[in-house]
């Protein structure tokens, strides 16, 4: 494989228009040099913007970085430019599952399978939607995905992160220490939606950290674009009201999120206080694993 | 500001607290204007689309963690703010205010406006 990758990066030098960029990109995410994949996915992207494949590509690499908002919008762009794209229908599924909205899920592999009805990957999409099993935490979207055909056979199996690999977020006392409820409802995390400390739960006792935090992510950028049209500075918090309860999303530093939540007897304004106190924690926190 | 619809009226009590520069009645979830009270400048249509993309967010996120259906959020920022109120799942209340401005009588102006549109 490191020989593919050195005559199709030749080959990219020679041509930078040549459509060789989504062999070699994929093979690179493959290889799980997401940096390098990038750098190819985005040059392609820019010589071919309406390309669905180099779209879809760029999808793959940022749902391997679990960066699946920008995922999202991409296979979203995918089907705009080619709305039978199974492999987007794939990644949409995937993303849709991984949220717990199965409905979504199993309608674009629905749709997948229309198009595509001999692929063997959607029918194992549907067994894993339907069997509750959860998709692996390293490479999901191969869970949905057959590999490019371009890729060569004899190409180096994919490696498959293992638990010990997955670094656990850090336990709250060492973010968020002495401040009143930081053992619950509060959640720290980084600019791709990643969880860096704390949890939530439901109260039913349901872990629904992954999720909170994959919305909120979508959260931080509407508001930082809403911010910027309005011409009304940075933005410093987003507070809101439920049913059940008040939230409060700080961003500690530019490149993290702080969620707060708390049940109606707090007051929102209150709350507002508290996420800030807490943002002050974790911006410490933060500064001090530099 | 312009007029003309039956809302107009309504938008009207939220524009007229002091440091709020427009008001917005915006459907949701396709984040297009049904009517508006706004000052020269401010996007309506632009701010109106995010506003709706920011609610089905929060929505999606408060559903999930428990704590029901968002009944209003506030986005704060150095140079002012931007308020809003859902109307059941097809419309949203908005409001984009000065950074001096009295928070909780705008909540209650947009809420007074989602309880006459719902």
């Amino acid at each position: 494989m490191p020989d593919d990758i050195r005559i199709l990066s030749t080959e990219l030098a020679r041509d930078p228009q040549s459509l060789v960029f989504l062999r070699l990109g994929e093979l690179l995410r493959q290889k799980r040099q997401f940096e390098a994949a990038t750098r190819v996915a985005v040059h392609g992207l820019e010589r071919h913007p309406h390309l669905a494949d180099g779209h879809d590509l760029y999808a793959r690499i940022l749902a391997d970085r679990h960066d699946y908002e920008r995922a999202f919008d991409e296979w979203d762009m995918t089907l705009r430019i080619a709305p039978q794209h199974t492999g987007a229908l794939k990644g949409l599924a995937f993303l849709y599952f991984k949220i717990g909205d199965l409905a979504q899920a199993e309608a674009h592999l629905q749709s997948a399978a229309r198009i595509a009805p001999d692929d063997g990957s959607i029918a194992q999409a549907f067994a894993v939607i339907r069997g509750g099993e959860q998709p692996a935490a390293g490479a999901p979207a191969e869970r949905f995905e057959p590999e490019p055909a371009s890729v060569p056979a004899d190409a180096e199996p994919l490696p498959v992160e293992s638990p010990e690999d997955i670094v656990p977020p850090v336990p709250d006392e060492r973010i968020f220490a002495g401040l009143e409820g930081a053992e619950e409802g509060l959640l720290l995390l980084d600019a791709a939606g990643l969880v860096l400390g704390g949890a939530l739960k439901t109260r039913e006792g349901a872990d629904v950290t992954d999720r909170v935090a994959a919305y909120l992510a979508g959260v931080s950028q509407e508001a930082g674009r809403t911010a910027r049209l309005l011409e009304l500075g940075g933005w410093r918090g987003l507070s809101a009201e439920g049913q059940g309860g008040h939230v409060y999303v700080a961003q500690p530093t530019a490149a993290s999120l702080l969620l707060m939540l708390r049940d109606r007897s707090v007051p929102l304004g209150r709350l507002g206080l508290l996420a800030q106190r807490a943002a002050q924690a974790a911006r410490a926190w933060l500064e001090r694993q530099r | 500001m312009s007029g003309g619809s039956a809302f107009d009226s309504a938008l009207d009590a939220v524009t007229r607290v002091r440091g709020v520069r427009g008001a917005m009645l915006v459907a949701r979830p396709d984040g297009l204007v049904v009517a508006e009270q706004l000052m020269e400048g401010v996007k309506g249509g632009a701010v109106a689309a995010l506003a709706a993309s920011v609610t089905v967010r929060l929505q999606r996120a408060m559903g999930t963690a428990g704590l029901g259906s968002c009944q209003f959020w506030h986005l704060q920022c150095d140079q002012g703010s931007l308020l809003a109120v859902p109307v059941g799942d097809a419309m949203l209340v908005v409001a984009v205010t000065e950074p001096e401005v009295n928070v909780g009588l705008v909540r209650l102006e947009l809420l007074r406006v989602a309880e006459s549109a719902g």
